[in-house]
């Protein structure tokens, strides 16, 4: 039989561990971001463009009748250069490189910027295909960002290529 | 000569081993050895991992799995069934953190005592993934309630594995905006929480797989006062959901469980890589850290054909299951016991069950049917005997202790023979009444706290064996009052040497009213 004194001491330690387990399963609180910051989180997921030349009619003639496609495309794509801008200042700017081995696969990108809340002009520019200069896609917007907002920066050609959501 | 880096690891080691013992023998004024949480880590994970399965399949019966159902259902538990629901959600959660504690002390509590190199390679080795099991099933969990607190982890987590090459697009694409998701996403996150608890337990299977007599669960009132705790707790601070997930803001304030998603924050203020390196350099680190220098090996249990009856006393005490018996070459109908050392700790508590292991057999070379090479019973009756021929004073003492435990050596005195076995397990009780009839006062036994030998079942053998419970027992003409045993661990040299000087001071002043048992020499009898 457990002395009366061992028994306190097994409720004091018991309590301890209880508490321990209790306090740290939710504190202390984390802060992610600072009260007044919105996040700008630009991601894309893009397969760049590529160079296809057109065939000859000599060089369809000496191809098997059921490989006769009419342009010769490379298997590897182009690299993808991204600028972000924000109130005309670029923020980042990137070279997107294709993934596979043969670098046949789509150019990823995935950044977080945090911002204070405020009206910015967000700018983006993308080229997805680095044998043309310039940028073949641009999106402009003038943004309200409301502390902790989430902003994200994506392409999809079904809506329209470069949007914010 | 030691490398700086070897005797700098195995001071720290040292220590750690030291402050460990410390807080046991403080925890264990109040609870005793057998309910010492500390001295029970493995099989107090294990009891917590059962109460996290039983809650775990009632969870799983309410949930729905679709994107709005999966917070509304875990919230009606909380709100609607706190009395059932509510209490198992937070049982779910207290358990799944005292389990992450319970088993991280274990792994730093084996290191701290050097259990990680040699017989015990196996075991340490079958443990690391362990750890990783568990905290995939930890994140995992976190996420299926699809609170703000599951949107951080769940991007933070993704954010961390788009780091490592593996995947071709960004996996934190999958939480970029509300639409991003699908039902089919908690499926498949609950499908990884199921399945990581059940390689859990088969990987326990493997862990615990080459001891023998393991603890699987830890004493009734160990298992009923955490059962408590978490139950006041639940009551007290039921665990709830945050708000919903909304992927359109980042939450700013985070009830976070440090216990399991403290690597979160540890990115947020590190890097990915640093993380990655953290985390694969300690899973390398405890992979290699039996391979790395440790002290030597010491010789396995060696058996004598000759004289081993085949009686499986050995086999039945070995705390590693290293003694099988097999059939005797020699004496037709009979067994023998076979040693593999793969799995022989050097342990000798088979030498302490071998029949054959009496000082008052006649030979002049003593050989039993197991024995230590490092430590034979033959050198162990020889110094038992010299010692003893040279004991002077009017209340003669022998102490038997262990190396594991409190140094005995320093007792010696021209009063009071010391020997130290390799584990008090190795102890044949006939040594204690062969001491005794050959003129002795007192024995007294040391080892190991309770719950705290270093073989396992060395301290709990020799009481056993001492109290008549277990073969080979202490005959019944040695009188207990002339017998004191006394747990003390490695750093409590100054409280064995009390307990000592008391029993030395009790036999003195004849307290101990009984006689000692007929007196005999194995010198005068046979040799003399």
């Amino acid at each position: 039989m457990a002395k009366p004194a061992a028994i306190v001491g097994q409720i004091i330690l018991y309590g301890a561990f209880a508490a321990f387990i209790g306090y740290f399963a939710t504190a202390p609180t984390y802060k992610q971001i600072p009260d007044d910051v919105a996040l700008i989180k630009l991601s894309m997921s893009h397969l760049g463009g590529r160079e296809c030349r057109k065939r000859t009619a000599e060089e369809l003639a000496k191809m098997p009748p059921n490989m006769r496609a009419p342009l010769d495309c490379p298997r590897g794509r182009s690299d993808i250069k991204l600028v972000l801008e924000l109130d005309g200042k670029p923020m980042f700017e990137t070279v997107m490189h294709p993934t596979g081995l043969s670098k046949d696969g789509v150019s990823t990108v995935y950044k977080r910027f945090e911002v204070k809340a405020g009206t910015y002009q967000l700018g983006i520019k993308m080229n997805d295909n680095l044998v043309n200069p310039g940028f073949n896609h641009v999106k402009e917007a003038q943004v309200t960002l409301k502390p902790a907002q989430v902003l994200v920066i994506d392409f999809n050609p079904d809506k329209g290529g470069l949007f914010f959501q | 000569m030691e490398s700086p880096n070897v005797s700098s690891h195995a001071s720290l080691r040292g220590n750690a081993q030291t402050l460990f013992e410390r807080i046991e023998n403080f925890l264990d004024a109040s609870f005793g050895g057998a309910d010492n949480p500390l001295r029970h880590l493995g099989a107090l994970g294990l009891y917590f991992l059962w109460i996290l399965v039983a809650t775990g399949l009632y969870l799983y019966t309410v949930l729905d799995t679709s994107i709005e159902g999966v917070y509304s259902s875990i919230g009606w538990l909380s709100q609607e069934q706190w009395y059932l629901g509510g209490i198992l959600r937070s049982l779910h959660r207290y358990a799944s953190d005292a389990f992450v504690l319970v088993m991280m002390l274990h792994l730093l509590r084996e290191w701290a005592f050097g259990r990680y190199y040699g017989f015990r390679l196996y075991s340490w080795v079958t443990g690391v993934p362990l750890i990783w099991f568990a905290y995939i099933s930890g994140i995992g969990g976190y996420w299926i309630v699809w609170d703000r607190l599951a949107q951080f982890s769940a991007i933070a987590t993704t954010e961390l594995l788009d780091w490592l090459p593996i995947f071709s697009s960004p996996a934190v694409r999958n939480f970029l905006a509300p639409d991003s998701i699908s039902d089919r996403f908690f499926t498949v996150v609950i499908f990884i929480h199921i399945a990581m608890p059940l390689m859990l337990i088969l990987g326990l299977w493997a862990h615990v797989n080459r001891i023998s007599r393991v603890d699987y669960l830890p004493s009734r009132r160990v298992m009923l006062a955490t059962l408590a705790s978490f139950l006041v707790l639940a009551l007290i601070k039921p665990a709830l959901s945050d708000a919903p997930a909304n992927l359109a803001l980042a939450p700013a304030e985070i009830r976070l469980d440090w216990f399991i998603l403290f690597i979160h924050p540890l990115t947020n203020i590190t890097s990915p890589a640093a993380v990655w390196a953290f985390v694969f350099g300690t899973t390398i680190l405890l992979f290699a850290l039996p391979f790395l220098p440790h002290p030597k090996a010491q010789p396995i249990a060696v058996v004598d054909a000759a004289n081993c009856n085949g009686c499986s006393r050995c086999h039945a005490d070995c705390p590693y299951e290293a003694v099988t018996m097999a059939i005797h070459p020699h004496k037709p109908g009979h067994k023998i016991a076979v040693v593999d050392p793969d799995l022989c700790a050097s342990c000798g508590i088979c030498a302490g069950s071998c029949p054959s292991s009496t000082p008052f057999r006649s030979q002049q070379r003593l050989v039993t049917g197991i024995d230590m090479p490092q430590q034979p019973v033959d050198v162990m009756r020889q110094q038992l005997e010299a010692q003893l021929a040279k004991l002077g004073g009017t209340t003669k003492l022998v102490v038997f202790g262990c190396d594991k435990g409190a140094d005995v050596r320093g007792l010696a005195a021209t009063d009071t023979a010391a020997i130290s076995l390799i584990c008090t397990g190795m102890l044949p009780p006939s040594f204690i009444e062969y001491a005794l009839r050959s003129g002795v006062d007192g024995i007294v036994v040391t080892g190991c706290r309770e719950g705290g030998c270093d073989f396992r079942l060395g301290m709990a053998w020799t009481q056993e064996r001492l109290a008549h419970q277990r073969e080979p027992h202490l005959r019944g003409l040695v009188p207990q009052d002339r017998l004191r045993v006394v747990h003390a661990s490695r750093s409590e040299g100054e409280k064995l040497a009390a307990a000592v000087k008391e029993f030395k001071a009790r036999l003195a002043t004849q307290l101990v009213a009984s006689n000692r048992p007929p007196a005999y020499s194995r010198r005068k009898i046979h040799h003399g």
